[in-house]
């Protein structure tokens, strides 16, 4: 802080930001010095504090103590619609957009005092041309790819003209292109005089992009940075306190194939949904097999037709062990030895208000704990207490209420009930999202220990550097199409970039690939 | 069809749709905010007697549909509280809600229930209602019937042309979005669920007051839940509303539209008083085999608490 | 000050107990302050409404009665509510119960007792299973919301009722009044105790209460509907199918609700007449949510709804107060229930008083 006494007066300042929620403390003491034109990264894992800022920050929350400068002068931001007078404007991570209305429509709900609607649309087409984020104003939300929905959500900010722009997770669900573009654009806000909040915990694109940092851990400030002085290590190490452990490998040797997808093709009933086009995949025992891609691709649909959740009219379409299941639902598939993990933890993985033990009874085929129909509950129990035990839980006890775990302990949960249900296939959709990092590294670790046992494995994941780290071979979905598989030493993040956006060679043929 | 026969079957239709579309145009406010309120047979009875004792005792028949109006809010505001603050589960408040409504409206009415009203003198439009075929059944009709018009072209207009309207829908999209950038969802449904009870509370006095100027116990027999039925079928666009209820409408009155025709069909009463609540059970099922066209129009977020977190 | 909601991190469990009983409470005390408000002696109004039914044997067999059918049909409708499938039309199901075990009882009447009386349980079942059948069709093959058609289905049953009562089954020497012949002896449900009309239709309440108990909570065919009824999206995960428990919740509300039917037109009617239901379908939602779903809390709700009832009925003897007002009592407990449920994932917090946090 005493570096900057001599540069210009900071545009947003905190000082000891304070928010408790009941027990849990979000944000402590925390400072926060933001000068006019400057993109400063807000670092930090999973559970840090930093959407809790956000909050503050935008009037959606009041903090339990702390003073908030603004433009030199301490105000408390009541409400969104204060902060967006102040000149503050908010990117949300899961967009604030409302699908069935149309984008004019959109923008007006964002803005205090919209003009009229037509010319709402005019002022909407002239930002979008000048900073070339091109937008239909009439189209419908629904009808927009996630690109676009943010070209939505940063030209109604720019609209209210902000002094600053505050972007939450931006990236998470661009293409590495689109990534790009968005850099150049906010790169052009900066320049113009426009502060810019950054928050991620994406370490490469914070050097890219950011230049200044504050790190965020547990919810205290552990430190500031200048990224360009920094590595990713340097960074890391900052954000989780210690350096990161190395995974165990595993030795590659995989056996038969004991997941197989020959020609699968699915019309989705979901309308928002994607079509799966003439699938070919193969999953080989003590394999890991990533599939990397933006979500909304057709991974939900993909792992609707493996698991069983929606059947497809091919039945030898998904073979599992040799066994055609196109047409048998999710316990018959769990019975030749399917387990798989959804990407939704609450509602969908578990059930919130059952406790951990009727939540494993919900998937568990061995032990049988099912005699003429009755419930054997202290087999059950004994179950949910071993997984407890083995996968680290935290938590009350086999009694304790799904919902209140948190996310990352939840989730070690449930991918602990799959593995003990000692599976031949397993599944993984966005197995470590949401998760604290050291949940994450258990799972991971967890997995590549699964895969030397024989086990074939299956992870989606958005997270393209998970895929580096734990798979033996990457595919790419885009637009319910999947590419050519690559062995992963093989291939690097940029070339998986370009695939992702489909544009990966059709007839190549690659080696150590078993013939489909 | 001799002209008259058709004019009085119109006529009979429109009354006989009207309190539908009150009612249902009520419930469509309520739920475009995301809000299911299944209490609308309660309210409509509360509505009924408010309407019937306050006219029965100022001879003001106006005064009986403010009253009723009051005493069908009155009735939704209960239902905000339980179902808004207290977060209770929508479908069961509703439930309560209709079955209180009906039972405490037996209450009440017990002692009007061999009272009569004058009947009410139609408004007659000139010109309009020398119309021949249509006008007499259009024009000369009660005035509630041009107020429900009215409240037709009010909720078109609100609902697609005003900024209030445009919020109202973004919420019962999605509650969590319009509070993040800073709506109040809970004021907005407690104004929706305030005008639906109203909405329900005044179709209620219609049938008290205008239609058949006496009360009884039971004298709503369903027409609040095929009110509810009908917002569904018409995948919640008023227009459809308006059409769907005048259909219904004439169901209702099948059995003078059998004799006008002249065919001699012997039907058992019973089966033609049946008819509106089998046509309803039809249209459902029609209407319910397209997803696409509910998710495109129903509010997403119908039927579930919305719970602030901050 | 202000009065805020705090979520609790853990679901109280004792609040989930002491609700109903709040709820109880609030209603006694409305109860009296409305009496108060009708021109009545609060404390007199109180004994007449709630204590007079307890306090002769009759009244106690009459409790017991007027709980019997209740509690069978809030059984079969706890069972489906826990998977989400809202059976509003009880009502329905009950009245097609009873007229099909009249059908029964009218044409089959030279048949020994216990015999007979087994097969208008069973065609009772059978009606009301019928009924409850059409919505859990017309649910899962085309989507339509069960709470509108099971309902719609309740003033069809009405009038399918009044058409027997008033065409093939109307009593000849019934002076035209819309009813069927008494039934003979041989269809009347054998009563308990002499004078008072308690009869077996308790012992069929008790044991399909058992039964209930079984399914719903040691029953793997139960925890599937469990999980139907709370996640939709994790029901399909674990394989369980979301038509089953609609099958399932729906055909035990309807054969119970049936069954209720008989027990009615074979105790204390004694035959079939057009009001033959006299809302009990709905009455018994109100039991099963009150009874928070579980068997003993039925049987418990269930004797209070049925005190409630009786309450009316004194009411409008002792006090000249319409008997409706036992539903205007129902009504209130189920809503004071409903808005004190949300202490259970809910703390009271009075904010500005005390500072708590620096």
């Amino acid at each position: 802080m005493n570096t900057m006494a001599s540069l210009p007066s900071p545009l947003l300042e905190l000082k000891g930001m304070r928010k408790v929620y009941q027990s849990v403390v979000a944000n402590d003491h925390i400072d926060l010095c933001v000068l006019p034109g400057e993109i400063h990264a807000v670092l930090g894992e999973n559970g840090a504090g930093k959407s809790t800022l956000m909050k503050i920050i935008y009037g959606v929350t009041q903090p339990t103590a702390g003073k908030l400068f603004w433009q030199g002068y301490e105000i408390k931001v009541a409400s969104p619609a204060q902060a967006r007078k102040l000149g503050i404007g908010m990117i949300f991570q899961h967009f604030s957009l409302f699908e069935t209305l149309n984008v004019v429509e959109n923008v007006a709900l964002g803005l205090d005092h919209p003009p009229k609607l037509k010319q709402l649309a005019q002022e909407i087409i002239e930002i979008s041309n000048r900073y070339e984020l091109p937008i239909d104003p009439f189209r419908s939300v629904h009808t927009l790819s996630v690109g676009e929905m943010q070209r939505v959500e940063i030209i109604r900010c720019l609209l209210q003209k902000p002094k600053l722009l505050i972007m939450d997770e931006p990236t998470s669900v661009l293409s590495p292109s689109a990534v790009r573009k968005l850099f150049e654009t906010l790169r052009q806000f900066a320049a113009e005089g426009c502060s810019i909040l950054y928050i991620s915990h994406k370490l490469d694109e914070i050097q890219a992009l950011c230049h200044t940092a504050t790190v965020l851990r547990s919810g205290k400030v552990v430190g500031n940075c200048i990224p360009a002085n920094e590595t990713p290590q340097s960074m890391a190490r900052m954000m989780i306190g210690k350096d990161l452990t190395a995974y165990k490998h595993h030795a590659f040797a995989p056996g038969e194939t004991l997941l197989q997808l020959k020609g699968l093709s699915c019309k989705t009933k979901d309308p928002f949904g994607i079509d799966l086009n003439n699938i070919h995949l193969a999953v080989r025992a003590g394999e890991i097999l990533g599939i990397a891609g933006i979500s909304g691709n057709g991974q939900k649909e993909l792992l609707y037709a493996i698991s069983g959740e929606e059947l497809v009219s091919k039945p030898d379409a998904i073979q599992i062990c040799g066994v055609s299941v196109g047409k048998i639902n999710p316990r018959g598939r769990r019975h030749l030895g399917l387990c798989f993990v959804p990407e939704e933890r609450l509602g969908r993985g578990a059930v919130p208000q059952m406790s951990l033990e009727d939540n494993a009874l919900m998937t568990m085929i061995k032990p049988a704990v099912v005699e003429y129909g009755m419930i054997q509950y202290t087999k059950v129990n004994a179950y949910a207490s071993a997984c407890i035990q083995k996968f680290d839980v935290k938590c009350s006890g086999p009694q304790a209420q799904a919902q209140s775990l948190s996310g990352g302990n939840l989730q070690k949960y449930i991918v602990g009930r799959e593995i003990m249900q000692d599976p031949k296939v397993i599944v993984l959709a966005q197995p470590t999202w949401g998760v604290d990092i050291g949940a994450a590294l258990f799972i991971r670790q967890a997995l590549l220990e699964l895969s030397n046992k024989g086990v074939a494995i299956l992870v989606i994941s958005e997270e393209i550097d998970e895929l580096f780290e734990i798979s033996d071979r990457i595919v790419v979905m885009s637009d319910g199409k999947l590419s050519p598989a690559k062995l992963t030493q093989e291939t690097n993040v940029e070339e998986i970039g370009v695939w992702m956006s489909g544009m990966w060679p059709e007839a190549e043929q690659i080696t150590a690939l078993p013939a489909t | 069809m001799e002209q008259n026969i058709f004019t009085s079957i119109l006529f009979a239709t429109i009354i006989a749709g009207t309190p539908l579309i009150i009612v249902a145009l009520g419930q469509l406010i309520a739920e475009k905010s995301g809000v299911l309120n299944l209490g609308a047979e309660g309210m409509m009875a509360m509505g009924a007697i408010a309407g019937f004792a306050v006219t029965f005792h100022t001879g003001n028949p106006w005064l009986g549909c403010i009253a009723a109006m009051f005493a069908g809010a009155a009735l939704s505001l209960i239902f905000a509280f339980l179902s808004i603050t207290l977060l209770a589960n929508q479908v069961a408040t509703g439930l309560a809600l209709a079955i209180f409504g009906v039972g405490l409206s037996a209450f009440v009415g017990k002692p009007y229930e061999s009272e009569t009203l004058p009947a009410v003198a139609p408004l007659r439009i000139p010109y309009f209602a020398d119309i021949p075929f249509i006008g007499e059944a259009l024009y000369n009709q009660q005035f509630i019937v041009y107020i429900s018009w009215g409240i037709f072209w009010g909720i078109l207009w609100f609902l697609y042309k005003s900024r209030s309207g445009l919020i109202l829908r973004s919420i019962g999209e999605s509650p969590s979005v319009a509070h993040a950038i800073g709506y109040s969802v809970t004021r907005y449904r407690y104004f929706a669920v305030l005008f639906g009870g109203a909405m329900a509370g005044l179709g209620g006095a219609f049938l008290s007051i205008f239609h058949t100027p006496l009360w009884s116990e039971g004298m709503i027999s369903g027409k609040g839940w095929i009110a509810i039925a009908l917002v569904v079928f018409a995948t919640w666009r008023p227009f459809r509303v308006m059409v769907g209820a005048y259909l219904f409408g004439g169901v209702m009155i099948a059995q003078l539209f059998l004799q006008g025709s002249g065919l001699e069909i012997d039907l058992p009463s019973q089966l033609l008083s049946a008819l509106p609540y089998l046509a309803t059970i039809i249209v459902l099922v029609i209407i319910s085999r397209n997803p696409l066209s509910i998710r495109l129009h129903s509010p997403a977020s119908l039927g579930k608490p919305y719970r602030p977190d901050a | 000050m202000m009065l805020k909601f705090e979520k609790r991190p853990v679901a109280s469990e004792a609040m989930r107990y002491i609700s109903p009983l709040l709820s109880i409470i609030m209603t006694l005390v409305c109860g009296f302050i409305l009496f108060g408000f009708l021109g009545k002696d609060p404390i007199k109004g109180f004994e007449i409404f709630f204590l007079n039914p307890l306090k002769t044997s009759y009244g106690i067999s009459e409790l017991f009665l007027k709980a019997t059918p209740l509690i069978l049909i809030a059984t079969g409708l706890s069972i489906g509510f826990r998977a989400n499938v809202w059976n509003i039309g009880a009502e329905g199901q009950f009245i097609l119960g009873a007229i099909a075990a009249t059908g029964v009882a009218i044409h089959f009447d030279y048949h020994p007792r216990m015999l007979l009386l087994t097969e208008m349980m069973i065609a009772g079942m059978v009606g009301g299973m019928l009924w409850a059948g059409i919505t859990a069709f017309l649910r899962t093959r085309f989507n339509t919301n069960e709470i509108l058609v099971s309902l719609m289905l309740v003033y069809v049953a009405q009038y399918l009722a009044e058409w027997f009562v008033h065409g093939p089954w109307k009593d000849p020497d019934g002076f035209g009044f819309p009813q069927t012949v008494i039934f003979s002896d041989n269809a009347l449900l054998p009563i308990f105790f002499d004078g008072l009309r308690v009869n077996l239709s308790l012992l069929a309440a008790l044991f399909f209460l058992v039964l209930a108990y079984f399914f719903i909570f040691k029953s793997f065919a139960g925890f599937k509907m469990l999980v139907s009824g709370y996640a939709k999206a994790a029901a399909r995960y674990a394989g369980f199918s979301i038509n089953q428990s609609i099958w399932l919740g729906l055909l035990a509300g309807g054969a119970l609700a049936g069954v209720a039917g008989m027990t009615e037109v074979s105790g204390p009617a004694g035959q079939l007449t057009a009001h033959i239901s006299n809302g009990y379908g709905f009455a018994a939602i109100i039991v099963a949510y009150v009874g928070r779903l579980h068997p003993v809390g039925i049987f418990f709700s269930g004797l209070l709804m049925a005190l409630l009832y009786l309450g009316g009925e004194q009411a409008q003897y002792y006090l000249n107060l319409p008997s409706s007002i036992g539903r205007v009592f129902q009504g209130m407990l189920l809503f004071f229930l409903l808005g004190l449920d949300i202490l259970v994932q809910y703390r009271i917090r009075f904010t500005g008083l005390t500072r708590k946090e620096a």
